[in-house]
């Protein structure tokens, strides 16, 4: 992965380079005009989310059960990516909201289902900084049960009837307008590609610190 | 030999309500919140003439139930912290599902004595008309209280060890358990309606159904690992 990680990097760098400008030239959308916009990224960040919501649930059962300390520093670096990228989702989703529903917030199915999403990873956060020793095995099952609930946060749309666009948005979309559809995915990858990389970088910073607490320790006996 | 599940689970059964049939404290004092906070919400939603708003009663009467059951289910295990014994119960030659099923048991069965008076009163103070569909209602109830407790029971067992349990358990299960909360208010909300709208309460079941499989599957299988120093 060390020897793959430069390479990464600069990859990611390009998309994210290329992608505002792509999104500039991107055609308007005919009701939603320049705020249509939006949904490149938002649609982005909330993948991004889904495949750290993932990795922090296998990595926590796979900490639970055999105690790997590896897929404990996984659970942990995903858990704060899904509240970085839940917050930025949520906000973004807010600026299109604004145009399209005409308020700041509302509270539908999808978007009160995000954000209890967005808490249970700050509560596995919490219960790691203030649970005292032994506090990881708790926030593992944070994780799983975080995770668990995902699958409902992404089908409560179809269930709910609310205002927030159906599952079926991005079929269509693909039939309708591929260009548009194409830049979403690329965008998605950028965002997916940049969580491997923040992930990866956030479990090294862990396990160098891991290590740094060996070392004080030897040096103490 | 090993006792069976269902044997293990109705000793720890029956040693919680034997403690709890003694002392009656968790019933009364959690009825008693309950009561409280049914008072304090009646302030934010009568209106000046003496009216409810609409609709108020079934979230009332949830976030009653959810507070309520916090408050029972950190008594019931500092009541096993504070003698140490649910080290005993931990180190008994028993399958750890089984002793987690029977303090869901008995979790569900405080709970439910709870919302026996706690669901009449609100009905009777803010003109809720509850018992339209007394079967749905009950469903509803109960689907809720399974949910909200094997999610509950296990985070409070878990958060024993730790010093700031009274904070965390709060912190954690309420993010977990909104979707069951979610699911009770709008299933009981849509029975409150005149008439009845019985498609969106059953709708709201099955959705609670889901949800209590997901979360006592999932409790039942990380409870061991969980409760392992």
């Amino acid at each position: 992965m060390k020897k793959l990680f430069v390479p990464l990097a600069v990859i990611v760098a390009a998309m994210f380079v290329a992608a505002p400008i792509a999104i500039a030239r991107a055609d308007y959308e005919s009701t939603m005009l320049l705020v249509q916009k939006i949904f490149y990224f938002h649609f982005a960040t909330w993948m991004a989310l889904t495949v750290a919501i993932g990795v922090c649930g296998v990595a926590s059962v796979i900490y639970l059960f055999k105690g790997s300390k590896a897929a404990d520093w996984y659970a942990a670096a995903s858990a704060e990516l899904c509240v970085i990228f839940g917050v930025f989702g949520l906000f973004s989703g807010s600026l299109w909201g604004r145009k399209a529903w005409g308020v700041w917030w509302q509270w539908d199915a999808r978007v009160t289902m995000a954000t209890m999403l967005v808490l249970v990873f700050l509560g596995y956060l919490m219960v790691r900084k203030y649970g005292g020793p032994g506090s990881e095995k708790l926030s593992a099952a944070m994780g799983i049960f975080g995770a668990a609930t995902a699958p409902f946060v992404y089908k409560s749309v179809d269930w709910w009837r609310t205002i927030h666009p159906q599952t079926t948005v991005m079929k269509t979309l693909g039939e309708k307008w591929p260009g548009a559809w194409m830049l979403v995915w690329f965008c998605s990858l950028a965002f997916i590609l940049l969580t491997v990389l923040l992930l990866v970088a956030r479990v090294h910073l862990e396990a160098m610190r891991s290590r740094l607490d060996d070392m004080y320790l030897a040096a103490e006996e | 030999m090993r006792p069976g599940f269902v044997t293990v689970a109705l000793l720890v059964l029956k040693k919680d309500l034997a403690i709890e049939f003694k002392s009656r404290e968790i019933v009364y004092t959690t009825l008693f919140f309950a009561v409280a906070c049914v008072m304090i919400f009646s302030f934010a939603f009568v209106m000046e003439e003496g009216v409810p708003v609409e609709g108020a009663a079934a979230g009332i009467l949830w976030i009653a139930v959810a507070f309520s059951g916090t408050l029972a289910l950190g008594r019931t295990f500092e009541r096993e912290r504070y003698s140490e014994t649910l080290r005993a119960l931990l180190l008994a030659p028993a399958s750890r599902a089984a002793v987690y099923a029977g303090k869901l048991l008995g979790m569900i069965l405080m709970m439910a004595a709870t919302e026996i008076v706690l669901t009449p009163m609100v009905a009777f103070f803010f003109h809720a008309p509850f018992f339209a569909r007394p079967l749905l209602l009950v469903a509803l109830l109960g689907l809720g209280t399974v949910g909200f407790a094997s999610v509950g029971t296990l985070f409070a067992a878990m958060l024993v060890r730790t010093r700031t349990r009274d904070v965390l358990l709060p912190i954690l299960l309420y993010p977990i358990t909104i979707p069951v909360i979610i699911a009770g208010v709008r299933g009981t909300a849509a029975l409150l309606q005149s008439p009845p709208e019985e498609p969106v309460a059953t709708l709201w079941i099955g959705l609670l159904t889901a949800f209590d499989v997901v979360f006592l599957t999932l409790a039942l299988w990380t409870f061991e690992p969980l409760m392992t120093e």
